[in-house]
């Protein structure tokens, strides 16, 4: 019990870390890697809930088709310079 | 503690980091990330706190299957906002005077 | 630059929200209604052996048809936002050890979709996973330059995106007739439930493939 309570208790945290640098890192490309990462880490998330419906939705949606367009956008809206209205 | 209740908790926090950064971010992508990290929460806690006493819970669960399609569809929309916005006057940001401070 | 006072304040008023949540949660008294419970004893005339899928589909099935009208309007609102054009350019494209392995993928992850919608009556799996990867398959197919991106969507492309939609409501039609919104005959619901799972994996890969292939058009446009 104790172990598996370990386990959560350092997965929790683990989410915790990576939205908080995908909000906080400067570079926007590796905030959206950061936040597949989240992604990732929240599938496990659901494993740990008995949720295998949710963690089979939150890797292919939530990881992957979301990181997919948010990589994308990061491409578009990168081709021009940041800050030069 | 039950692991839905750990999850729950992480959820409140995620979904109060989710808010803050809406409200003092304003590069627009970054505001869709802050956007699904917020849902995201959300998510956690409808699950996490219907499980708290253990056992899998399938109503919640089956919410949640749809408020994450549903969030990858807004994000969509978002972005095809933003990058519209981008696209006729090169801003990342709503207003012209609020430079990101990213 | 975003004043050192407004981020200051945000920031602890969003750790003070988080700390009186989770301190509610703890609080929090034992559920007086036990949902799991009253789906175990209901799961026999649902039609499927997953309880996830049998609220998914059966005890909640007005959400799941919402949601689909809510995806259809999303993707109606990006084509409003990106705009029609005539002739999309595919990506250039990529490597032919990427291409080939696209191609041998695909039909795999075809494969994958159809076994995930038929699991999702027994356990784990259903039309949403389905249509993930379904779309997946798509975007996989669209980076390697093999499928070009959407212009137009044409009369056929619309009438598959809003099958899912239009079957889902077609089946609550009828059975609103004949009684209540969605309540299926439990004799007919396994194959009811199929025949609806079946369309909307369709449309739902297809508007979220969709979603990607057409904002990705705009990506070479504006440099």
């Amino acid at each position: 019990m104790s172990a598996s309570l370990a386990f959560d208790l350092l997965l929790a945290a683990a989410l915790l870390w990576s939205a908080w640098r995908a909000l906080a890192t400067p570079d926007i490309f590796r905030a959206v890697v950061l936040f597949i990462v989240f992604g990732l880490l929240l599938t496990l998330a659901w494993a740990r809930l008995a949720a295998p419906d949710i963690a089979l939705a939150e890797a292919a949606i939530g990881a992957g088709l979301t990181g997919a367009l948010l990589l994308d956008a990061v491409g578009a809206l990168g081709s021009r310079k940041d800050g030069a209205p | 503690m039950s692991s839905g209740l750990v999850f729950a908790a992480a959820g409140a926090v995620l979904f109060a980091m989710g808010l803050a950064g809406i409200v003092l971010i304003g590069h627009l992508l970054r505001r869709i990330l802050a956007f699904n990290v917020m849902g995201s929460g959300a998510f956690l806690i409808l699950v996490g706190l219907a499980q708290r006493a253990g056992g899998a819970d399938p109503v919640p669960q089956a919410m949640v299957l749809t408020g994450i399609v549903v969030a990858v569809a807004s994000t969509a929309l978002a972005l095809a906002l933003a990058r519209r916005l981008h696209r006729l006057t090169g801003r990342t940001t709503l207003s012209a005077t609020d430079s990101d401070p990213e | 630059m975003i004043p050192l006072l407004k981020r200051v304040a945000v920031i602890l008023a969003a750790a003070s929200f988080a700390g009186a949540l989770v301190v509610a949660m703890l609080d929090l008294p034992a559920p007086t209604v036990h949902l799991p419970a009253a789906v175990e004893a209901n799961m026999a005339a649902s039609g499927v052996a997953h309880p996830v899928t049998a609220v998914l589909l059966n005890f909640r099935g007005y959400d799941t048809l919402l949601e689909v009208g809510v995806l259809l309007l999303a993707l109606l609102g990006v084509l409003a936002v990106t705009g029609v054009r005539a002739a999309p350019r595919a990506v250039a494209p990529a490597e032919p050890a990427k291409r080939m392995l696209a191609r041998l993928l695909a039909p795999l992850m075809m494969l994958v979709a159809v076994y995930l919608l038929w699991a999702g009556a027994i356990q784990p799996g259903g039309a949403f996973q389905a249509g993930a990867v379904l779309a997946a398959a798509a975007v996989l197919l669209h980076l390697t330059g093999i499928l070009p991106g959407w212009g137009a969507p044409g009369p056929r492309l619309r009438v598959s995106l809003a099958a899912g939609f239009l079957i889902f409501l077609a089946v609550a039609g009828a059975l609103l007739a004949r009684g209540a919104l969605l309540a299926y005959p439990p004799a007919q619901a396994g194959m009811l439930i199929l025949l609806i799972e079946a369309g909307l994996m369709v449309s739902l890969g297809l508007i979220l493939a969709g979603l990607f292939l057409l904002l990705s058009r705009d990506s070479g446009d504006e440099a």
